[in-house]
């Protein structure tokens, strides 16, 4: 289950998406509007994709993290448009026979999402005012070439703090655009 | 020829348009792309050091070679979850 969505997200049919009788634990990951990022205070947030490309992304994330964590079920969804605050902005659901491998994956999910995929946040601040969430890394494209598939002999850089991934190949670098930083002033999600 | 760039978030907010259109060379590359972006829209000028490229769906290098018939988008730093 991989779905773009202008609804409210339904959390169950994620959960019923990733039910097996090989599964011995399921995690479902909310990313949700936060009110307060620092002192401001956020009214809503409307986010807007690369439709197409967001599609393939997410199926081509979902595919490698079932590959790499041999997982029994795996479900990404991400609403667009206007989300007033507490509402889900992202759900994913993954299973497998064992809790641990769940977290680890739900966590690389999430976090690569947020990496690669072509949706872009638009805070709506209680101030009336209102600016586009674009994590202040620069570009990739001329620094790191070992990130894009056209040099994807080279497995990409990962962040030096992160703990390397369970029993795999080389990361599909076809994911990735750059590893972006999170943006501090995003309130949406983690 | 000329190629159509679809825009998003802030490119498309300084724009004021979701695509843009520009000439470049036959045989242009990415990087030929930025430089032709940059004379055609000055307000993206101090946004496209920042963004990448993605060519009929899957990220680009300055390098890739663009055809008339890609289809081509500008992709700011993304900021989905």
């Amino acid at each position: 289950m991989i779905e773009i969505t202008h609804d409210e997200i339904d959390t169950g049919a994620l959960l019923r998406a990733v039910e097996s009788n090989l599964a011995g634990a399921a995690v479902l990951f909310l990313g949700t509007t936060r009110e307060m990022t620092g002192d401001r205070r956020t009214r809503s947030l409307v986010y807007e994709a690369y439709e197409a490309m967001a599609h393939k992304k997410m199926t081509q994330l979902a595919e490698e993290a079932t590959r790499r964590w041999s997982l029994t079920g795996c479900a990404i969804v991400h609403r667009l448009g206007e989300l007033g605050l507490r509402e889900a902005s992202v759900a994913i659901a993954v299973s497998s026979p064992h809790r641990q491998v769940a977290f680890e994956a739900g966590k690389w999910l999430i976090d690569t999402l947020k990496e690669v995929v072509p949706i872009w946040k638009q805070e709506n601040w209680a101030d009336g005012t209102c600016e586009w969430v674009h994590p202040g890394q620069p570009p990739s494209a001329t620094r790191d070439p070992a990130v894009h598939p056209a040099t994807l002999d080279a497995p990409p850089r990962r962040p030096a703090t992160e703990a390397p991934p369970p029993p795999m190949q080389a990361e599909p670098s076809s994911l990735h655009a750059d590893s972006q930083a999170n943006h501090p002033s995003s309130s949406g999600e983690s | 020829m000329n190629v159509q760039v679809k825009l998003f978030a802030v490119a498309k907010q300084l724009v004021g348009s979701e695509t843009a259109h520009v000439d470049v060379p036959d045989g242009a590359t990415v990087a030929d792309l930025r430089a032709a972006l940059v004379q055609e829209y000055p307000a993206l000028s101090g946004t496209l050091a920042s963004v990448v490229f993605a060519v009929n769906a899957e990220y680009a290098t300055d390098q890739t070679c663009l055809a008339a018939t890609d289809e081509i988008a500008c992709i700011p730093p993304v900021s989905g979850g």
